[in-house]
């Protein structure tokens, strides 16, 4: 039994992660064709928020809820000003905004690197979430639990977010058809700007957790933004379901590929199998209905 | 994707300039190195020497500590009258962690700068990048740390541990404490991978049994899936030759998952007594196998910290690489004394039997392979991240890269 749940139960919380990280992702691509690969270090700026929190706030115990809404600050605000100095001057331009966010990438990971330093500091673990439950033979860590129950929160807020407010409405709006929402008296910009802050702050958030296993450091966004982009492409451009779902089946068989074989070769594997799915289906796991021109 | 894409793109453009800039070298190599070519020029009051590491990208954290130490032995030797009565004049430069670029600094120090001799490297690429270029010039490299063995060259010298000095002795301690099962975790690349190929075999000559090997590429931070093969495998022991900041995953779900220096102790060879506190756990009661902790007595030692300290301040520890770097720079001077030239085939027939009284203990060259012999040492953390010594080899261990004084070694098998 335990051959079976361990990975099922560690891929979940991989996933989680990964769902985390790839809503922002999925939402900007969405709305707004970015591919900005300056989106893993929205995460390193959550994991660092973490840190420093934690310098500040010295009760270990309440310091990481702390940093959550301060990670979603900062990240979001990090995302704010990316959009208004660089990414507003390229909408509908994949691939510059690929090219420059590449380079904002390098860019906040040296800074990252100047003022933290390059070995990255350690974030410690709360009481509460240090411990493990036994299920079916595996030690199953609260922490993992942890990060599963803060990527369905985030993706709860987010869903009645897009379906409940005003503001979901126009950017749903948005994405189906831009010109139309405009001449509807949507004002896109400020729809956009607010996407963005949503969508950074997320990652944010998902920074508070990655910290939670590996600390900080300048390189934590660029282990995980490849395959926060790999869920995207997989689960569909706009797609919350998808996205979802994507995220959960990369990380579960990512989990058991590194139970039967190895991490390395999970890796190829999970990478092949998204180069064949994307041959079969590469509109990804669902579509959405746009009457947009793009 | 596209990011992997422009990596793999970067990174070919990288191979092909190093691999330019080797063959470029490699035409100099003709004829006997009589060192005719040699540029260093010692008719003045001082002698350059190069120092090359990493001062910037991902290695800086760890090479800096090395440059910090070598500028320490540069100080107390110029103040002390110089090698031979020469002042050293340092011309330092920033491998930035990259391969290619220390080949390309390596060769621009002993060919451009004419210098006596290249003191630094930390990862084994690099100074596989360096070798072929030190060795047309015919020029020298002091090589500070522990790394995984099976070479030898005549214009490097290698002043940190080869396997037989770290490895060995580490399986050597888990046999003394009656370890039946063992349990491997690396990063995977080189060193890893070589170090418990050596592992394996002695394992299998000491009756102990390895009950899992996992590896986790050296950018992956998340071990969970692989501690929870170590919570089934319950192994006496766990072998760490984990890199970097990978380190803190794997410690982090080891403990996360239960496990504890009681139930399956660790024993690491790159956690020293700067990572020790940055793993985000209490690691009391883990250990590590070094030539080298700061908790060495001797009176060497305590004038070495103390002028540590007093230059870079009081929370800086001292390590085993930034002493072997130290000690590399006191070598030098002692290996032109004896040879009483700057000569790089003068000093390498002299080379043989050199010594220094180290903060390590006493250490000595190699002649034959250039390395030097270094006494094994096992620490265990204690509560202030320092390493309680708890168990030592007799004596200095002779350097043997290539275990060819080891019967149950065979390069070719598994």
């Amino acid at each position: 039994m335990d051959a079976f749940t361990t990975p099922l139960l560690a891929g979940a919380a991989t996933g989680a992660l990964l769902l985390i990280a790839a809503l922002g992702l999925a939402l900007t691509f969405g709305q707004m064709g970015v591919i900005n690969m300056a989106h893993g270090e929205f995460l390193m700026a959550g994991a660092y928020t973490a840190y420093l929190t934690q310098q500040v706030v010295t009760n270990t115990d309440i310091s990481i809820l702390v940093a959550l809404p301060v990670a979603f600050l900062v990240a979001g605000l990090l995302g704010l000003l990316l959009e208004v100095a660089i990414i507003q001057w390229m909408y509908r331009r994949p691939l510059d905004t690929l090219l420059v966010t590449v380079g904002v990438s390098l860019l906040l990971q040296q800074l990252a690197k100047d003022v933290f330093g390059a070995q990255g500091d350690p974030v410690h673990t709360p009481g509460w979430l240090d411990g493990n439950v036994d299920v079916f033979g595996y030690h199953w860590p609260y922490r993992q639990m942890f990060t599963i129950v803060l990527a369905l929160a985030a993706l709860g807020a987010l869903g009645a977010l897009l379906k409940y407010t005003a503001y979901g409405r126009q950017i749903r709006a948005t994405v189906q058809n831009r010109d139309l929402a405009e001449t509807m008296g949507v004002s896109t910009r400020t729809v956009d700007r607010v996407t963005f802050f949503v969508g950074s702050g997320l990652a944010g958030i998902g920074g508070v957790a990655v910290s939670l296993i590996s600390g900080t450091n300048p390189n934590l966004g660029t282990t995980y933004i490849i395959s926060a982009f790999l869920v995207v492409v997989a689960g569909g451009l706009g797609q919350l379901k998808g996205t979802v779902i994507a995220a959960f089946a990369v990380g579960i068989v990512t989990a058991y590929l590194t139970d039967w074989y190895s991490s390395s070769m999970a890796q190829v594997v999970t990478f092949g199998l998204v180069v064949v799915f994307l041959q079969l289906r590469p509109q990804g796991l669902f579509t959405v209905r746009t009457r947009g021109l793009a | 994707m596209f990011h992997s894409r422009s990596r793999l793109a970067t990174g070919s453009v990288l191979v092909l300039t190093a691999a330019l800039s080797l063959s470029a070298c490699g035409g100099s190599k003709s004829g006997e190195s009589s060192s005719a070519e040699s540029c260093v020029d010692t008719s003045g009051d001082t002698i350059k020497l190069g120092f090359l590491n990493s001062t910037s990208g991902a290695m800086a954290i760890s090479e800096q500590t090395v440059r910090d130490s070598l500028v320490m032995a540069l100080e107390e030797i110029n103040a002390d009258g110089g090698i031979l009565g020469k002042k050293i004049e340092p011309v330092v430069e920033d491998g930035a962690s990259d391969p290619a670029v220390f080949a390309e600094k390596i060769e621009k120090l002993l060919t451009g700068d004419c210098v006596a001799a290249v003191f630094g490297g930390w990862t084994s690429a690099s100074r596989k990048a360096m070798l072929p270029v030190v060795e047309a010039d015919n020029g020298l490299l002091f090589y500070p740390v522990q790394y995984e063995g099976l070479e030898a060259s005549k214009n490097i010298y290698y002043t940190g541990a080869t396997t037989n000095q770290q490895i060995i002795p580490a399986m050597d301690f888990l046999k003394s404490k009656g370890v039946k099962t063992l349990f491997l975790a690396g990063s995977d690349y080189v060193f890893p991978r070589t170090a418990n190929k050596i592992i394996k075999q002695y394992a299998k000559e000491l009756g102990i049994e390895i009950v899992g090997e996992e590896y986790v590429p050296l950018d992956d931070d998340d071990w969970t899936t692989q501690v929870s093969k170590i919570v089934k495998a319950k192994p006496d022991f766990v072998f760490n030759t984990i890199n970097g900041s990978s380190n803190v995953g794997f410690i982090k779900a080891y403990y996360e998952q239960g496990l504890s220096p009681e139930t399956s102790p660790i024993i690491s060879v790159s956690i020293a007594e700067e990572e020790a506190p940055a793993m985000g756990k209490d690691v009391t009661g883990q250990f590590a196998a070094w030539n080298y902790f700061q908790s060495v007595k001797s009176p060497t030692n305590d004038a070495f910290i103390k002028a540590f300290k007093a230059k870079y301040g009081d929370k800086r520890p001292t390590s085993d690489p930034m002493e072997a770097a130290y000690t590399s720079l006191y070598l030098y001077k002692a290996l032109v004394e004896k040879a009483d030239s700057f000569d790089v085939d003068k000093i390498n027939a002299a080379a043989d039997g050199v010594t220094f009284d180290a903060p390590e203990g006493t250490v000595t060259i190699d002649g034959e392979n250039h390395h030097i012999a270094k006494t094994g040492l096992i620490g265990r953390i204690n509560k202030d991240n320092q390493f309680d010594v708890v168990w030592s080899s007799d004596a200095p261990i002779e350097p043997d890269p290539f275990l060819k004084g080891y019967s149950w070694w065979d390069p070719s098998g598994e």
